[in-house]
């Protein structure tokens, strides 16, 4: 990207028309106090390009506290959007534009601002208590000091501004500068060549019953608008033009939003209650909220008094017959350990999903982390295989929710979906499916007919040539029978404490899972050649900085290869035959090697790992340098 | 030593089967130890089933971990073995998604309030319609005898060789604490009071609580016998009816509400009637919590006598009439669900 123009002196005087240059893409990166109202600037103009026909990918990065210290670093709330009119699969290593409302958000975030970008500061925001705030002692000045000359700095009064805007409103102070995003919106939207018009849409919704501060925002948008226009902060303004995206009709979604329609549409396909017992914890609330919106789709929430009881009232409800669901984050996956085990020994259907987040223990709630695969796939007392899938993007959030609704209805089984909290709050355009377009999901459930006993009377445990159990009801008449987490006889169910039926149970139900793979589609490189150098093997959200840097080594003549696994208990066929067509392979991940290590077990090879343990995702710039370290070795 | 006065239920005894009626009993061996009290509960629910004309289908026992957890794998209905101290969660799960069901929680003394003490409260508030049988033996009768919750202070176990030094739980004023619409007591060496127990919890719609004295005559044999061998029951014992005078002892002392303190009185002393006693309001939840708070050693000088029966009924909505009166108001406003207008959502736009 060519440099931009550098900085240039704040004036409102004249009218002089200015010129627009195109971009392919822009990273922007909003940032300031958590009080700010950043996420809503972010997310409204993310949804303003994503309209216009733009790829977009965001990353909301916020505080774990709800309200820290103002003014500090510690609260600051940053929104980092990626537009482009081509594909975009990352919300963007380093940012073309930086807006800070303060010092603070100022000193968390210009490392990630490209030499020579444009850095638009709130001036109000680096008075002398903000500095101090920031950590800017003995009177440093980043403003003055020579710290920015590298960049094209904007200075604008965005307090002031906007109180001017809004004199003659009955607003207090405090609520007219509440109303500071708005003016910020307004500014980029004319940065950008973009019209307010979606953004008041928006406010005429939120403030439908609050005529005054709807008034207030609407005018802080407008004047932010054309104060663009008028002033002469930016002599340029930049257009990105459509990206060239499949036809069809478009919404946003956020991955969590994704895993909450996709668990919906499942249990609608399989034509089930979908019961959802759950205890808040970050990032996984948002999946309660959603869920708790759509009580019409036969959606019972259960906001539950802990962990333990959230999953144990999922299974509840799966006995019961509908399609029992939890959710939560390491710590809580934790205390569910114990249950998830009898659900697996019970071999009833139930979805549990850990929107990852950075560990151990408490860890980083706010940051995101892939180092639960482990806990994933053996965390359980006793041999208890349970499978376990992954979703690398928020569209696929939906796609795997679905899937995983899918397994655990179809092969009477627990299943782990595994997202993370980069994914799980960023958000993309969707091309969202046609519910026909939806496969039907069928339970092994027992027809009325067949109810009524055999001679054996009726066997809970016997098993079809998949090795799946039937679904009894309470209810079926002729059917009872009695389940537990004590080892069962095969086939009854009755308690067995024999030596020899224990090895047959443990062998059947690990066979019943193994045998799962058999549904899955043949293995499929994300890019490159099916043979060659380096086949770089990822999971999760690490998806968009690795297909980013693997095409781009491409393009470069490079053999690279990447494959993205979204099973990985039990792993796909064709992954064995598929690693031993690369001299090496490479592991990214933002743990210290878990998949690595799994995959080293299973197939003997010697996969190297490429490891970020941060609490942030990897840029495609640091996957690109894993793989070139790599190849150069 | 309690051996004595064994009823009905007894190990080893066939249960009548008589042929017009549903046998409630599965064809699993019963494992509990000969001479346990579960079997007399177990020989009552099975009765009380019978008489009710249930389908067996229509009904689920769920229950924990610990020795009366056995219990489902005895009953020829629906049931599920859970794990330690979740059955009041699995039982709001399944209550939540199937109301038409009779559901039948299973627990004991360690289960239900300690290792279970969370859910168990949260079960009471919510007022899920089940009916609670909790097995009250004071001891950890599975894991071979250490205390429990319920164990009083000095009980000397495996676990306590010293004695405890730990207070137990009245359990009953923990549950009227919690909101509890039901609470009753029985024991089980007294099958007709418990039958007719199980009937009312069966009755009631929200969360049923009946603790049964349970003897485990292994690990804990007598902690109940002050109140339920003959020789010492009625002097100990106190079995209250609805609108009736608190008396005990053969009639001869009644207990009277001296302001806020219940008070005994001697009735064949000729300076208090029964017409000045305490009349059982099981409907009035400010007596209901003084009466639960009668729980004193009553062999200690000034001691009361225990109380058994039902103590305490309250009408409030159940969880799942709450749940379900929800879906159904969503659905009215909101219409029937439309799969397809949900992944539209709010916002859309057209490319192409």
């Amino acid at each position: 990207m060519a440099l931009l123009p550098g900085p240039t002196e704040m004036s409102t005087t004249s009218l002089k028309p200015k010129s627009v240059e195109t971009r392919q893409n822009v990273v922007i990166l909003f940032a300031g106090d958590s009080g700010d109202g950043i996420q809503l600037t972010g997310s409204q103009f993310t949804d303003t390009n994503a309209l216009f026909g733009n790829d977009v990918s965001t990353f909301p990065n916020f505080p774990a506290e709800i309200r820290a210290p103002q003014g500090t670093i510690a609260g600051v709330s940053g929104f980092q959007l990626h537009f482009g009119s081509v594909e975009i699969w990352t919300p963007g290593d380093q940012c073309d534009v930086l807006v800070v409302m303060n010092a603070a958000a100022l000193k968390a975030n210009l490392i990630k601002l490209k030499k020579g970008g444009h850095l638009i500061i709130n001036t109000d925001g680096f008075d002398r208590k903000n500095l101090r705030l920031a950590g800017y002692v003995d009177d440093a000045d980043p403003l003055t000091d020579g710290t920015l000359e590298h960049y094209a700095l904007h200075s604008v009064d965005v307090t002031k501004l906007t109180r001017t805007a809004l004199e003659g409103t009955t607003l207090g102070m405090k609520e007219k500068d509440r109303c500071k995003n708005m003016f910020v919106l307004g500014f980029i939207n004319w940065l950008y060549s973009r019209e307010n018009a979606l953004n008041e849409a928006f406010l005429q919704k939120k403030f439908a019953k609050k005529p005054e501060l709807l008034d207030a925002n609407l005018k802080a948008l407008s004047a932010g608008y054309f104060f663009g226009e008028t002033s002469e902060t930016f002599t340029t303004r930049f257009e990105v033009k459509p990206a060239p995206m499949p036809q069809g009709v478009y919404r946003s979604i956020t991955g969590n939003q994704g895993t909450a329609l996709g668990l919906i549409a499942g249990a609608q396909k399989a034509k089930l209650d979908l019961f959802y017992g759950s205890y808040p914890i970050t990032p996984a609330s948002e999946i309660l909220h959603e869920l708790s919106r759509h009580k019409n789709f036969g959606v019972v929430t259960f906001q539950a008094e802990d962990e333990i009881a959230a999953i144990s009232s999922a299974i509840g409800a799966s006995y019961g017959g509908a399609l029992g669901i939890t959710a939560s984050s390491g710590p809580g996956i934790a205390l569910k350990t114990e249950a998830l085990g009898l659900a697996f020994m019970l071999e009833i259907p139930l979805v549990i999903v850990n929107v990852q987040r950075g560990g151990p223990s408490t860890g980083l709630p706010t940051r995101t982390e892939q180092a639960d695969l482990w806990q994933a796939v053996h965390g359980r007392n006793g041999e208890a295989p349970i499978p376990v899938i992954a979703a690398s993007t928020p569209i696929d959030c939906f796609d795997m929710a679905f899937e995983a609704v899918q397994i655990a209805l179809e092969h009477m089984t627990p299943v782990i979906l595994l997202t993370d909290g980069y994914i799980a709050n960023g958000s993309e355009p969707w091309r969202f499916p046609a519910a026909k377009d939806l496969a039907a999901i069928h339970p092994p459930f027992i027809p009325a007919k067949e109810s009524g006993s055999s001679s054996e009377g009726f066997l809970p445990y016997l098993r079809d040539d998949r090795g799946v159990r039937p679904w009894a009801l309470p209810g079926q008449a002729g059917l009872q029978h009695r389940i537990g987490g004590i080892e069962k006889q095969d086939r009854t169910g009755n308690i067995s404490y024999d030596p020899a039926n224990h090895e047959r149970m443990v062998r059947l139900r690990a066979e019943k899972v193994a045998r799962i793979a058999d549904r899955f589609k043949p293995i499929r490189l994300d890019s490159g050649p099916p043979e060659g150098e380096v086949l770089v093997v990822g999971w999760g959200s690490t998806y968009g900085a690795i297909r980013t840097a693997a095409l781009r080594l491409q393009g470069e003549g490079r053999s690279v290869a990447h494959v993205h696994l979204r099973h990985l208990f039990p792993f796909n066929k064709g992954l064995g035959p598929l690693l031993q067509r690369y001299r090496k392979v490479l592991v990214p991940e933002m743990n210290s090697g878990q998949l690595r290590q799994l995959l080293r077990a299973e197939f003997l090879v010697d996969a190297q790992g490429f490891n970020k343990i941060q609490g942030m995702p990897f840029t495609s710039e640091e996957i690109r340098d894993g793989i070139l370290n790599l190849m150069d070795r | 030593m309690s051996n004595k006065e064994h009823m009905e239920g007894t190990p080893g005894q066939a249960l009548p089967t008589g042929s017009s009626k549903v046998d409630f009993s599965s064809d699993q061996e019963v494992r509990w130890c000969p001479g346990c009290g579960d079997y007399s509960i177990l020989k009552q629910m099975q009765t009380l089933l019978e008489q009710s004309g249930r389908k067996k289908e229509e009904v689920v026992f769920i229950s924990g971990i610990g020795c009366s957890s056995r219990f489902p794998y005895y009953m020829d209905t629906y049931g599920l073995h859970g794990i330690h101290g979740r059955a009041p969660a699995i039982v709001s799960g399944l209550r939540s998604v199937r109301p038409e069901l009779s559901v039948w929680m299973i627990t004991g003394d360690g289960d239900a309030l300690s290792i279970g003490g969370n859910h168990i409260i949260h079960l009471l508030r919510r007022n899920v319609d089940v009916n609670v049988l909790l097995f009250n033996n004071e001891i950890y009768g599975l894991t071979k005898g250490q205390y429990s919750p319920t164990s009083p202070e000095g009980a000397v176990t495996r676990s306590t060789p010293m004695g405890s030094t730990d207070h137990p739980f009245n359990p009953m004023a923990l549950f009227k604490g919690a909101d509890g619409t039901f609470l009753a007591r029985s024991m089980d060496r007294d099958p007709k009071h418990m039958r007719e127990v199980l009937a009312r919890a069966d009755a009631h719609r929200g969360t049923s609580m009946v603790e049964i004295y349970q003897n485990c005559n292994v690990f804990n044999d007598g902690a109940f016998e002050v109140f339920t061998e003959k020789a010492t029951k009625a002097a100990n014992t106190l079995f209250v009816e609805h609108g009736r005078p608190l008396v005990f002892a053969g009639g001869t002392k009644g207990i009277k509400l001296d302001g806020f303190t219940p008070t005994i009185v001697d009735l064949t002393d000729g300076k208090h009637a029964v017409d000045d006693l305490w009349v059982h309001d099981e409907r009035d939840g400010f007596k209901a919590s003084l009466l639960v708070r009668i729980f004193h050693d009553p062999r200690v000088e000034g001691g009361m006598p225990r109380p058994f029966g039902v103590f305490y009924v309250h009408d409030r909505p159940t969880h799942e009439e709450k749940l379900h009166a929800q879906v159904q108001r969503v659905k009215q406003t909101k219409g029937a669900a439309d799969l397809d207008a949900l992944l539209k959502g709010e916002h859309t736009w057209m490319i192409g």
